[in-house]
């Protein structure tokens, strides 16, 4: 602080820097704000609690028949045993081999919601974004249904698949708590 | 070096390209070399000869591209390719790091690992979108980006898997790039996310923000909101020129410290939420496994440890050893004094629940070990840790005093 300024003035100067700093008014504001109905088509993320899973539903029976018709086994095998690609139905063992064990959703997935959300942003590998969400709701329950998490009747909607009880979901821990 | 003459030695193998020598060669030849440096021989022993004009110095050279590559002489140093043909699988391609030199990784050797191959990012086209708890959704494209007030800031970026063979129950023979071929280190350029954030004005009671790419499988982690705000950036320049394909045009985000999956590549969203989405790639691919052992390093409830090692340590404690000595090589005394504690605590809580199979959610991967906060081991001290512990303890009350401020920066969101 100059000692040949008057007081006044470096108090303005000193409340200038601090109203900047307090409300990012120097930031360049050169995003266009757009709405959230315009961000829909990419808004895919659910949460574990099933926070923005979309309406719709499917059976576990339509979903065995859209894990041939859109190719699922062409890659993870027939009935989801394993192929190219992972292993869908099937519990083996998450200790035998140590950290080169297979996880599977019976043994290991935490939560239904991942399979939605990770189904729908990412499969089919060749053409992803291509299901529709009763389409993926169907798929999860035959997923759910085949590894015995859900009864082979029961559909998967908003409401009950973020129900579903993961066998595994109890077994981890978060590595850094006090950060969260 | 060169094949000797006369000599009955065959060549020596090179297992890393950079003078190294297959171990195993020098230990069967280990006597032949005593007994020529003993008698005076040397590994270049050909006479001098007189000097004439190379071929190159005799005409001119060629024409001055525009984008320059490495001489072809160079034409070794290559990154390694675990899916060359671009099966349906992860493509890997690892750093060539025992022929480089230096502290910068170059672009085009920058190792990358692609979950679905490198997408064709048109930039013009090309927005990445701040939504979810904010007052403001915004959208900015990559010109806008531009006219941002940027820092640049060299940064590692590591796989999280990065040197799995060194956890192997034999050793490995194996070149460096095979190794620990996926770090890479570059001088990254971009906006500081909590900028961009702040203009949309972040709900106070959001907690963690979701980062999404546009790759086909829009591959998305969580980011714990205090480490955007704290030093995360929208990496728009990778050593001084446009991000590479590889490594995510026309944009990534760059989160200092945490493992490669989480600086998601192909920047297109990020939505601000009050939880983390437990996503395919932190709860299952990134969730390391671990058996046996139910907490490594407990304080207080917290828990810090690195789950590759309490496997280790269930089956292989010499390593586990090992690998706290490198940790103890960095610990101040007193934080060492607290470690010492810990790992006498381990002595008790070792076991867990027999036969019960655990995972762990690798949501937040900085480093192998963090100092909790609210650490309160109050150990012996002498007069000058006493002082020093004093200052730390001023220091941290500076930082949360500093944290707090922050927070009282968020704009308030009109929810």
């Amino acid at each position: 602080m100059s000692m040949f300024k008057p007081r006044g003035a470096s108090l303005l100067v000193a409340l200038a820097f601090a109203s900047a700093t307090a409300f990012a008014a120097d930031s360049p504001h050169l995003g266009k704000p757009v709405s959230e109905a315009d961000i829909k088509a990419w808004d895919i993320s659910i949460l574990p609690d099933g926070s923005n899973l979309p309406p719709g539903s499917g059976t576990p029976a339509e979903g065995a028949k859209l894990y041939v018709d859109k190719g699922c086994n062409q890659c993870h095998g027939d009935n989801g045993r394993g192929g190219a690609s992972n292993m869908l139905v099937g519990n083996p063992s998450l200790t035998a081999d140590g950290i080169t064990s297979n996880k599977t959703i019976a043994n290991f997935w935490a939560y239904p919601t991942t399979l939605f959300d990770y189904i729908r942003r990412a499969m089919p590998w060749p053409t992803p974004h291509t299901l529709t969400d009763n389409e993926v709701y169907a798929i999860c329950a035959y997923l759910l249904a085949a590894n015995n998490l859900i009864p082979q009747d029961q559909a998967m909607n908003a409401q009950t698949l973020p129900k579903v009880k993961m066998p595994n979901h109890d077994n981890f821990i978060i590595k850094f708590p006090d950060k969260i | 070096m060169r094949k000797r003459k006369g000599g009955g030695a065959p060549p020596l193998e090179f297992v890393a390209g950079n003078g190294l020598m297959h171990r195993r060669a020098l230990l069967q030849s280990g006597v032949m070399f005593a007994g020529a440096l003993g008698s005076g021989a040397t590994l270049t022993s050909a006479a001098a000869e007189p000097l004439t004009e190379p071929e190159w110095s005799l005409y001119p050279g060629a024409v001055t591209p525009v984008l320059q590559t490495p001489s072809k002489y160079e034409k070794d140093v290559v990154r390694t390719l675990s899916n060359p043909k671009g099966d349906a699988r992860t493509q890997h391609a690892r750093a060539p790091l025992q022929k480089l030199n230096g502290t910068i990784t170059p672009n085009a050797l920058h190792f990358t690992i692609n979950h679905s191959g490198i997408p064709d990012i048109d930039p013009d086209k090309h927005v990445l979108v701040i939504h979810g708890m904010v007052r403001e959704p915004l959208e900015f494209t990559i010109d806008a980006l531009m006219r941002y007030p940027m820092v640049t800031r060299k940064h590692f970026v590591e796989c999280g898997g990065n040197s799995a063979p060194m956890f192997s129950p034999e050793p490995i023979q194996a070149p460096l790039q095979a190794l620990h071929g996926l770090v890479s280190c570059a001088e990254w350029t971009g906006v500081p996310v909590s900028t961009l954030l702040d203009e949309a004005g972040v709900d106070p009671k959001a907690t963690w923000m979701l980062a999404e790419g546009a790759d086909s499988l829009a591959v998305s982690r969580s980011v714990p909101l205090k480490k955007a705000y704290d030093d995360a950036i929208v990496a728009l320049y990778q050593n001084g020129e446009r991000i590479m394909p590889g490594n995510g045009y026309p944009m990534r985000l760059l989160l200092p410290g945490y493992e490669g999956n989480m600086n998601t590549k192909f920047l297109r969203r990020l939505k601000v939420v009050d939880q983390p989405a437990m996503t395919y790639y932190e709860s299952r691919n990134y969730s390391p496994l671990r058996q046996g052992l139910q907490v490594l390093l407990r304080q207080r409830g917290k828990i810090l440890h690195h789950p590759a090692v309490v496997r280790l340590h269930h089956e292989r404690p010499g390593l586990l050893r090992d690998f706290r000595h490198r940790l103890f090589r960095h610990r101040t005394h007193r934080e060492s004094f607290g470690l010492r504690r810990r790992r006498q605590e381990l002595g008790r809580s070792c076991g867990g629940r027999p036969g019960q199979p655990e995972g762990v959610h690798a949501l937040l991967d900085a480093v192998a070990l963090g100092r909790p906060a609210g650490d309160h081991h109050q150990p012996r001290l002498g007069r000058f840790r006493r002082h020093a512990a004093a200052a730390r303890r001023l220091h941290r009350g500076a930082r949360r005093g500093q944290e707090s401020a922050e927070r009282a920066r968020l704009s308030q969101p009109a929810l």
